[in-house]
């Protein structure tokens, strides 16, 4: 028995798995995060990544997680999902 | 004998060790078909789906016995003379499938498939409640996980069959089934034997005479009130009495609520979506009592409104949130029903006549006035439609510099404030107060919302 499945309570009309926000058609006129997970040398990517966007004439918000070994802190996220249109994460090094 | 005997025997039941020989004995001659064992799967099933409680058991159609006495044992298949040598009696054990956390885990591996709704499997880093929330689930409180051990559970508070359909509900007119209100009920936080109230309120609120897609779409303040009759409302452990409106009492709380929330998930309807109401009131989380019956110097509500005494029913009201009648000097009827008639002419407001049902939640000390007045609950209602009989110049749009009011032609009638089967009575509350409740309705009549009152089922 898993524990972990529940059963719908709805009348089942939408996917039960949610749904991606669309991808937008074009970056122009949106914000892009920059999420740093604290992995050794993704600001670096990421300094790259912005300077990019910037020369393209979008603005770019920075973001850095305490640590990678643990996901990002509510508030993090919160800031995150209220400033920013789309986001990039550097994952991995 | 036309049909053979199962036995249910498990590994670690002394009695079981016991009367092995005889069950051998009992097979050899063809008596006992087959013997199933706790202690593998496929015996567990068998146990499961014939319902053992307790081992060593035999079973011929409906008819069984447990434990070991030799001369039921004896009786029971034909055959004398079992068990030479073994004492005269044994009792058995329990079953393995009545083991307190296996039991759970047994219904959902036995029974699970019986259950249609879909599986929500939650990801490892979730946490449940936020899960839930996450989902639009909820009423904005927190909720309880409906697991399929939680809803069989349910489902066991019912004798109704889980896929049995219950009601069409708006605004997405959605067949509910008896397992989609156990999962709502769930949620909502019920114990399963409160499970026929909520089934046979959503009943009733989805009938085209409660309406609860005008009541839920509308811009006013009202939401279904829930009221239980009968003697289901003491053994579910309702509360009539002390705080009988308010917060504190399992069944009060979550009955109203696992209809709301059925509404809210399974119908679709959802504050901000087709629930329109400009402010709402908190009874929209839960809005459900019972009635003091004992207590009461009239007929309940269900008797009142056509069901026979000592059936349980629910009737259902189109109601906005109590507002409070205080008289503590009254002594006669005459005296109490004129502060009632203050309070229910504010209904809505002062000078909209007939538009509006209400029910008053008469008070014990209230009550006790009435009752001593020797006034039935007809003469309370004939009395104040009387006094709420108003005169049509005190009405119109303008009088009193207020413009609201009926139009300027009516004016010259005089108007009832209700309806005469718009005005209702039931009783409840603690001991000590002279206070009553006029819970206000919606737009009445085939336009809006009628009570509705339903027999509530097993």
């Amino acid at each position: 028995m898993n524990a972990r499945v529940v059963l719908d309570p709805t009348g089942e009309r939408s996917p039960a798995v949610r749904q991606r926000v669309e991808r937008p058609a074009s970056l122009e006129g949106r914000t892009v995060g920059l999420l740093d997970i604290s992995k050794a040398r993704g600001d670096k990517f990421l300094d790259r990544l912005s300077q990019l966007r910037e020369e393209r004439g979008l603005r770019v918000a920075r973001f850095r997680k305490p640590t990678f070994a643990k996901v990002a802190p509510v508030d993090l996220k919160h800031e995150i999902s209220t400033t920013c249109d789309v986001v990039i994460e550097a994952l991995a090094d | 004998m036309t049909e053979t005997i199962v036995a249910v025997v498990k590994r670690d039941c002394p009695t079981c060790a016991l009367i092995e020989p005889v069950l051998a004995d009992l097979v050899d001659r063809g008596v006992v078909s087959v013997v199933h064992r706790e202690n593998d799967d496929a015996g567990l099933e068998a146990s499961w789906h014939l319902r053992i409680e307790t081992v060593p058991a035999l079973v011929r159609g409906d008819q069984r016995i447990v434990g070991w006495s030799r001369s039921q044992w004896e009786e029971f298949t034909g055959v004398a003379g079992l068990g030479e040598g073994l004492p005269d009696y044994r009792p058995g054990c329990g079953s393995r499938t009545v083991e307190p956390g296996l039991a759970d885990e047994l219904a959902v591996r036995f029974n699970g498939s019986s259950l249609r709704s879909r599986r929500v499997p939650l990801a490892e880093l979730e946490d449940e409640a936020e899960a839930l929330f996450d989902r639009g689930w909820t009423d904005g409180l927190p909720v309880v996980a409906p697991t399929e051990a939680r809803v069989l559970r349910m489902l066991g508070g019912t004798s109704r069959g889980a896929d049995e359909v219950v009601a069409v509900v708006p605004p997405d007119l959605v067949e509910c089934t008896v397992e989609k209100v156990a999962v709502n009920a769930v949620m909502a936080g019920c114990r399963p034997e409160y499970l026929p109230v909520v089934l046979a309120a959503v009943e009733a609120a989805c009938t085209e005479r409660f309406n609860i897609h005008g009541l839920l779409a509308t811009t006013y303040f009202s939401g279904p009130v829930v009221i239980v009759n009968g003697p289901i409302a003491r053994a579910i452990g309702m509360n009539s009495g002390v705080n009988a409106l308010g917060q504190g009492n399992r069944a009060n709380a979550t009955i109203g609520r696992a209809l709301q929330l059925v509404i809210r998930n399974v119908g679709g309807g959802r504050p901000g979506g087709v629930d329109r109401a400009t402010l709402g009131n908190p009874g929209k989380y839960t809005f459900c009592f019972a009635e003091d019956e004992e207590g009461s110097p009239w007929e309940p509500l269900s008797v009142e409104r056509g069901l026979d005494p000592g059936v349980s029913a629910v009737t259902l009201f189109a109601g906005e949130g109590p507002r409070g009648v205080v008289d503590q000097a009254s002594r006669t009827p005459e005296s109490l029903a004129r502060s009632f008639a203050g309070t229910l002419r504010t209904v809505a407001n002062p000078k909209l006549p007939l538009a509006f049902d209400a029910f008053v939640v008469v008070s014990p000390e209230h009550a006790r006035v009435f009752r001593e007045g020797g006034w039935s609950k007809a003469r309370l209602r004939e009395e104040l439609l009387t006094l709420l009989t108003i005169d049509g110049s005190e009405l119109v749009r303008g009088a009193g510099g207020c413009d609201e009011g009926i139009p300027e032609a009516l004016g010259g009638a005089s108007w009832p404030k209700f309806r005469p089967d718009g005005l209702w009575f039931v009783h409840a509350g603690g001991t000590a107060g002279m206070f009553s409740a006029i819970i206000g309705g919606w737009i009445n009549g085939e336009t809006g919302s009628q009570a509705v009152t339903m027999e509530v089922g097993s």
